[in-house]
């Protein structure tokens, strides 16, 4: 299965501002974040983009 | 009384389809096969021209239809170029594109009309005036047919210069033109190691609507991720090259991830870049309307 320009996953140090509904990862700092969106980019075969400094997304293109 | 001519038109028309036949820095058609086929049907194209011509002296109207018979059988010729490359484009780290393909499928077809009109002028004048004007009229065609093939090239319609892509917090520029937006400052750090900005400023109006044409665009990323090679690989779609465009002004920025980074050489490459059929635009070439607005 292809997904095509969505949001596979959420990265979010601040869990209040995150999305509801899709897959979402509470990490502890901005060092984590870096680490566990530098993963999810190969593995899910999609851009790491990042919105603020809090949230940071996976999307597929 | 013909089989000179006929011979001579044909080993004529066979010539300039291999003149036109080119194995360059587009790499196609690399492979020895691939030439063969197209060798074969230019055979097949210069032997139908020459044999038209003592046909028709010989008042055999008819033998016209075969020529009809060509047309279709090189329309096919267009068909397998365009599924052959279609089907190659998906695995390419960076595609041609349908307007790259059809481009180059266009001009596989029309090479073998070129050849039929080599062949037949060539047996014609032979016929007419002798081994010498048959000589004279090959050259003269062969040289047409040249002309005839070379299209227009991105240089002549845009100034190429060099700008250093830059990162405003996550998103990429080139110049003052938004490419994409990097989450990961381990991607960031490795796009500007490795990536190059371009700015192509349109020389006229035509110009700008051309290269606005996003298969013009991808035409020139994949020629000079062919050429100069490509930081990629499936599995890290971050590093991507891409062209924008910048609304006001009609400029496009290029920024690719070359694995030779040299500046003067893309800059030839960028240029060479043939000017898409498809993409062409000439809006000032509009007749104006009666009682329209001038513009």
């Amino acid at each position: 299965m292809t997904v095509e320009k969505a949001i596979l996953a959420v990265l979010t140090t601040n869990p209040k501002k995150a999305p509801t509904g899709v897959a979402l990862f509470h990490c502890d700092n901005q060092e984590e974040m870096e680490t566990i969106g530098a993963k999810l980019e190969a593995i899910l075969d999609g851009i790491a983009h990042s919105l603020t400094e809090e949230i940071m997304i996976i999307v597929k293109h | 009384m013909y089989i000179y001519p006929v011979l001579f038109g044909i080993f004529t028309g066979v010539l300039s389809r291999i003149l036109m036949l080119r194995t360059d820095y587009r790499q196609y058609p690399t492979y020895l096969h691939g030439k063969i086929i197209h060798i074969a049907l230019g055979f097949i194209a210069s032997s139908l021209g020459a044999i038209s011509v003592p046909a028709l002296i010989k008042q055999e109207y008819t033998a016209i239809t075969f020529l009809t018979i060509a047309a279709s059988q090189f329309r096919e010729v267009r068909n397998m170029e365009r599924n052959t490359l279609s089907q190659l484009d998906q695995f390419e780290l960076v595609p041609r594109g349908s307007t790259y393909i059809e481009g180059i499928a266009v001009a596989f077809e029309s090479r073998n009309y070129l050849v039929i009109l080599t062949s037949m002028a060539t047996t014609l004048v032979f016929v007419w005036l002798g081994l010498l004007g048959g000589i004279i009229t090959a050259i003269g065609t062969i040289l047409l047919s040249r002309v005839l093939m070379a299209g227009g090239k991105i240089k002549d319609i845009v100034d190429i210069e060099y700008v250093e892509p830059r990162f405003e917090k996550e998103g990429l520029y080139v110049d003052n033109i938004y490419i994409m937006n990097i989450g990961l400052p381990k991607r960031q750090k490795e796009v500007l190691e490795y990536g190059m900005g371009f700015i192509l400023k349109p020389k006229n109006f035509n110009a700008r609507s051309t290269i606005a044409n996003l298969g013009q665009r991808q035409a020139i990323l994949h020629d000079v991720s062919t050429a100069l090679g490509i930081y990629r690989d499936s599995g890290t779609p971050a590093l991507v090259p891409l062209a924008k465009r910048d609304l006001d002004d009609g400029r496009v920025a290029i920024f690719i991830l070359p694995q030779e980074k040299n500046i003067e050489k893309a800059i030839e490459i960028i240029g060479n870049t043939p000017t898409l059929e498809n993409a062409i635009r000439m809006p000032t070439k509009r007749k104006k309307v009666e009682g329209g607005n001038e513009s």
